[in-house]
């Protein structure tokens, strides 16, 4: 086997012709439900950690077992729950008003996203919350500092610079598991790879994807680095 | 930094002739579980005066002004301060609260801002100053316990007693009726132990009122009006400095000053 061959082997140019505009396409449905899911997991994320905080014990049960379910059980499990499981009561839905929602499986992958990474970032967040020192919240409680900017300008600056290392983390995992979006007829980037190999079965068009999703990995890692170091200027 | 334009008052006004009391405190009970902290502790506070608390440690006088401060809560009693029963939410008590400040043993500043951050905050955000006043009026307080200079550095680039200063400087950014110190030089080198308790003897001499938990009975010699000796959760003594450390009347504060002194 010489070089050229081995080049086309993994890089055969006039598959790559074909298939690069939908691989691009790929990678950006596989960009845009991560980034929309994971920025409303934060968001959920954060008031299911200040629940499973509070001192009031219902929410703190609720909280706790939705978390409790959407770390303990696989995502794929969750993702089709949700598009055939929900999606199979169709006339409900269409009572409700809720079909469209229900019966397009990008809305459905990002809920489920959404869903469960709000449970893993809930986990981190609340870990972070309670890292604080408690002396920090009774300085601000002696200035008389309502809660919110207790929390707003006080807790949480700190608590993002714990929770950053875990946050980065937990959006490799997400990328890496948006995946499965395939398994729902999106076309993500492994939807893309999934049709390009049906077509030509050359497992090359699997590495290209494997070398892409090792690509948005890296600009994560190094912006997660970035963030980090930029939060913790004023350790000295 | 032209101090004119704030003209904070708490600094600059004479002592007013104590009379009023501003907080009074009666049949005090806090309980951490089993144990028994305060024990039915009866307290007059009166504007201006200065209060130093000792006593050995478990004897309940950090509890005794945490519960003032409402950091902590009381089990019974009634504890009123600056016109506000402090054990019912109302308005009156809110404001009374908000005249409150406290230094703590391990300052608790804000890691992540700047000194000038600390004291801008709660300024900015309780009290409604716009940043530019807020800065004004954070740097006379920082000029104030002579720290003015570091105000963009990091509470980690400064040493423990400028730590402390800040801290001291935080709190008098609100304009407290009633300061609390709670061990201030506690968590302090010994070499600045000193540069601290000097910016309070500043202070006392304001007609500020004051309590302080500490161990420094030179200081407690040279500010207090008043030395209050706790021990096991009761108020044992409540004498005059000189009283105090001359002719104490329990035998249980003539050990602890035996212990001291030796």
């Amino acid at each position: 086997m010489n070089i050229e061959s081995l080049l086309s082997a993994l890089l055969n140019l006039e598959l790559f012709e074909r298939y690069a505009p939908r691989f691009i396409d790929g990678l950006l449905v596989t960009a845009k439900l991560v980034a929309i899911s994971f920025s409303l997991g934060a968001l959920l994320g954060l008031l299911l950690a200040l629940g499973r905080l509070s001192s009031n014990r219902w929410l703190r049960g609720l909280t706790g077992t939705y978390m409790y379910f959407f770390r303990g059980s696989p995502l794929l499990a969750q993702l089709f729950m949700l598009y055939y499981g929900l999606g199979s009561f169709k006339s409900f839905w269409q009572d409700v008003g809720l079909w469209w929602f229900f019966r397009d499986a990008w809305l459905c992958t990002l809920l489920a996203f959404t869903l469960n990474t709000a449970a893993y970032q809930a986990e981190i967040m609340r870990g972070a919350l309670t890292a604080v020192a408690p002396g920090q919240r009774e300085a601000a409680q002696m200035l008389g500092l309502s809660r919110w900017a207790t929390l707003q300008k006080v807790i949480l600056p700190q608590s993002l610079l714990v929770a950053i290392g875990p946050l980065g983390n937990e959006l490799i995992l997400m990328i890496k598991a948006s995946s499965i979006a395939s398994l729902v007829t999106l076309y993500d980037l492994m939807g893309v790879a999934k049709l390009a190999f049906s077509r030509s079965f050359d497992f090359q068009i699997y590495l290209w994807a494997a070398v892409l999703y090792l690509a948005i990995v890296e600009v994560v890692r190094r912006t997660f680095k970035r963030l980090e170091r930029s939060l913790s200027k004023h350790i000295g | 930094m032209n101090s004119s334009i704030t003209a904070p008052d708490s600094l600059c006004v004479p002592a007013l002739p104590k009379r009023e009391s501003v907080v009074q405190i009666s049949g005090l009970n806090k309980w951490y579980g089993n144990f028994q902290v305060l024990h039915a502790i009866d307290l007059t506070v009166s504007q201006g005066e200065r209060i130093v608390l000792c006593g050995p440690s478990g004897s309940g006088k950090s509890t005794l002004i945490r519960c003032i401060s409402r950091l902590e809560v009381a089990d019974s009693g009634v504890i009123r301060a600056l016109d506000a029963d402090l054990g019912k939410p109302s308005p009156a008590r809110h404001k009374a609260l908000r005249e409150i400040g406290m230094v703590f043993q391990n300052f608790n500043l804000f890691p992540h801002m700047t000194v000038l951050q600390n004291c801008t905050l709660a300024p900015m955000s309780v009290r409604g100053f716009s940043r530019k006043r807020a800065e004004a009026h954070a740097r006379h307080f920082l000029d104030k316990v002579g720290i003015e200079n570091q105000a963009n550095k990091y509470p980690s680039q400064l040493s423990g007693g400028q730590q402390q200063r800040v801290a001291i400087a935080r709190a008098l950014c609100m304009e407290p009726k009633i300061m609390l110190f709670d061990e201030p030089t506690s968590a302090l080198d010994p070499e600045m132990v000193k540069e601290v308790l000097d910016v309070i003897v500043t202070l006392a001499d304001t007609g500020m009122t004051m309590l302080c938990v500490t161990h420094e009975m030179g200081f407690a010699r040279q500010v207090a009006e008043r030395v209050l000796f706790l021990d096991a959760g009761r108020i044992v003594e409540d004498l005059p400095p000189e009283q105090f450390f001359t002719a104490p009347k329990s035998d249980r504060a003539q050990a602890f000053l035996a212990q001291i002194h030796h």
